[in-house]
């Protein structure tokens, strides 16, 4: 059938199966968005910002493991969604970015709004093209989606020249792809995992160090199959909490910089890691030298480039960890529980000498008490997202996460400002859920105008804003390590948050006491509209335990030593 | 530390494709890996290029390497050698006045000779092993060469 480049574009997105489309238009790109306007295959979402477009096609691809679609225009369009696509580069995030380029004539002369997308998004992407005819458009934009949901997910970037979107030519949407070069490696070698499972028999402390890749395989239910079957203790990373379900007795929590006490030891003194999808970022392995230095260590991983990288592995696997598991599982049916039974009597000691607890006030509200108490109230009926910072580490360390895919945040790039978007894309995805964007006062007013997006088309996000009146974390660090000079960190003067929400079309409300809070929630639920809940946190408290940067797992600063930092009031 | 930090030469084949080359080289930029020499160039009756690559680093960093260029999606296949043949290619341009047939024994001596003669200055070529490159280079020192260019490193599995 004969169509232009524009109409081939729109097809391809809906032979994909694609629902909804976050974007936002532009010179070199207007074709294509006037046969958005023709067709009805898929939904469009106009956010306010690029950048926010591309973040709402992430959480719209976390809520449900689909790939995340956005479109930008060509220059600035594009470079505004560089941020969203790193954000998902770093976190293997499934997704499409079409940017619209300018002609194919212009390329190369520093035309208007011209910029060298592919060149600029080489790093960040899983891969990227620029389309140099119509012929291969229908190819690139199948590969595209087949590249970014295969193997280890990514965004991939299809940069297409206005002049291309403009040409007619035959569209014959491509039923199979066939690229060479790429071939993932699902299937685990069946020696290694015999071997992993032999391993796993003979050690006396063997400890399950969940990631974000269990997640992206959706091998939740293996995992606490495997778990359930062996009674071995489970740590999970930042990416990978609500994969064992929160109230798990074998969880002992999140490890790392914010990790838990147990956890932490846990991993200090394992005699066998068993990874699973996570990638020993130094967020989580603190001092390399001093992490699991006992131990031998199992790395499933689909990523071969990411076993060994760090640590020294004993039993590399590369595979895809759902499929892993599979094969690894029926080698264990005649593990007897009880061998590691003396290792979970001491993980439970430390968990009893060191609970992840906070001590809460009368007087002002603490943020892990909000927290706590969203878990209470609306619990496994939300999905949580959240902006980067203590507000982050909070929620990771105290809501009670119960299924993978109900959090959503920027692990491994740390993305101020994409929770409120990525809520957007998840309660779009997810619109029977209530979606809830924990953030702080500093995060949110990075994608602030998204609010106009969301009253618009009626996606109820509720944004809890934990205000503290500053950059929090690295207030925090400012605190530990630089003497408490808080080198522009303040943020005391700060917009009336209940009127900005009002003026854009959304609920406002200022919370100062838990009455309100509570109250508040309950009438945003109620009301179902966007808002915003600014919550008057505790200035001064910090996210602990902690583990300083670049130090060993085991050194953890625990929450009584926060007592210190009373004086700052 | 010196076996840590070995001189390795790797080959990448790699698919006709735009801008192939710069993924491969943003690559070694974008981990700090160093690229000493490169050369590319198509491999007959395919859609694929041969790029060598000549770089330093430990087996740690190697296998790295190895396993990042992988990742790219036009990289066909990455070659490690171990057991090759290799070879470089070096122009280097003398004053006419240097003893000429000084010039020419050293060049033969090297798997190569004098491939341009002009008014002012003589070119001669040498094709031969890197390390033998490189003292060829340092031998003519004595003949106050103008200009040098190394051609970079082309290895091919035993």
């Amino acid at each position: 059938m004969q169509m232009s480049g524009a109409q081939m574009v729109c097809e391809a997105i809906i032979a994909e199966g694609v629902k909804t489309v976050f974007g936002y238009p532009g010179g070199a790109i207007m074709h294509v968005y006037d046969e958005i306007y023709k067709q009805n295959g898929f939904e469009h979402i106009l956010t306010r910002h690029e950048q926010a477009a591309v973040h709402a096609a992430d959480g719209y691809a976390r809520a449900t493991g689909e790939v995340g679609v956005a479109m930008v225009t060509s220059g600035p369009g594009f470079t505004n969604a560089v941020t969203g696509l790193a954000t998902a580069y770093m976190d293997s995030i499934p997704m499409v970015v079409i940017s619209g380029q300018v002609p194919l004539s212009l390329i190369g002369t520093d035309g208007f709004q011209e910029i060298d997308a592919v060149g600029i998004s080489r790093p960040c992407t899983k891969h990227n093209f620029l389309v140099r005819n119509l012929e291969e458009l229908p190819r690139i934009i199948k590969e595209a989606f087949y590249l970014a949901r295969s193997g280890r997910p990514g965004p991939v970037l299809v940069d297409v020249p206005k002049d291309i979107t403009v040409d007619i030519g035959e569209f014959v949407y491509p039923t199979e792809v066939n690229i060479p070069t790429y071939k993932p490696t699902y299937k685990g070698n069946k020696r290694q995992i015999e071997k992993a499972a032999e391993a796993i028999k003979k050690s006396k402390k063997p400890l399950l160090y969940v990631g974000g890749g269990a997640v992206l395989s959706d091998a939740y239910i293996l995992v606490r199959e495997l778990a359930e079957k062996t009674q071995i203790p489970v740590v999970e990373t930042l990416m990978a909490r609500g994969v064992m379900g929160a109230g798990n007795p074998l969880l002992l929590g999140m490890l790392g910089m914010h990790g838990n006490y147990s956890s932490n030891m846990a991993m200090s003194e394992t005699d066998l890691v068993i990874s699973l999808g996570a990638r020993f970022d130094d967020r989580v392995t603190g001092k390399l030298s001093e992490f699991a230095k006992y131990a031998d260590v199992i790395h499933v991983d689909i990523d071969p480039a990411n076993i060994a990288k760090l640590v020294d592995v004993d039993y590399p696997i590369v595979g895809d960890v759902k499929q892993v598991l599979e094969d690894l599982i029926p080698l264990l049916e005649d593990v007897n529980t009880d061998r590691y039974q003396a290792w979970r009597e001491i993980l439970k000691r430390y968990d009893e000498l060191h609970p992840q607890s906070f001590v809460d006030s009368d007087t002002e509200i603490k943020p892990q008490w909000v927290i706590e108490r969203i878990g209470e109230l609306v619990g496994e009926q939300a999905i949580i997202t959240s902006d980067v910072g203590q507000h982050q580490m909070w929620a990771a360390q105290h809501y009670p996460f119960d299924r993978p895919r109900q959090w959503i945040n920027s692990g491994g790039l740390g993305t101020m400002g994409f929770g409120f978007p990525a809520a957007i894309g998840a309660k779009v995805a997810v619109p029977e859920k209530t979606v809830i964007n924990i953030t702080g006062d500093g995060s949110i007013l990075m994608n602030m105008q998204e609010l106009v997006t969301a009253a618009e088309y009626k996606t109820p996000v509720i944004n809890i804003i934990l205000n503290n009146q500053f950059l929090g974390m690295v207030r925090q660090w400012q605190s530990f390590f630089y003497e408490k000079r808080f080198s522009e960190t303040d943020l005391t003067f700060q917009p009336n948050f209940k009127m900005l929400a009002e003026a854009c079309g959304g609920i406002g409300y200022d919370v100062t006491t838990k009455e309100e809070f509570d109250a508040a929630l309950k009438d945003a639920i109620e009301k179902d509209q966007v808002c915003f809940m600014n919550v008057a946190i505790s200035r001064f408290e910090n996210v602990l335990p902690m583990v300083p940067a670049g130090g060993a797992l085991f050194n953890m600063m625990l929450p009584q030593k926060s007592e210190d930092d009373k004086g700052e009031k | 530390m010196s076996i840590d930090n070995e001189r390795r030469v790797i080959s990448v084949i790699v698919m006709n494709e735009s801008s192939v080359l710069a993924r491969v080289t943003s690559l070694f930029a974008a981990r700090g890996y160093n690229i000493s020499s490169l050369t590319v160039a198509p491999i007959p009756n395919s859609e694929m290029s041969h790029i060598t690559i000549e770089t330093q680093g430990s087996s740690r960093v190697m296998e790295q390497i190895t396993k990042q260029l992988h990742k790219l999606i036009p990289v066909y296949k990455v070659i490690e050698h171990e057991e090759m043949v290799e070879k470089e290619m070096v122009l280097v341009k003398f004053p006419i006045a240097e003893n000429l047939s000084d010039i020419s024994a050293l060049c033969s001596a090297y798997n190569g000779g004098i491939v341009n003669v002009g008014t002012e200055m003589v070119i001669a070529m040498v094709a031969d092993e890197p390390s033998r490159v490189k003292h060829f280079i340092e031998a003519t020192e004595r003949y106050n060469p103008i200009e040098v260019v190394r051609g970079g490193v082309v290895a091919i599995e035993r």
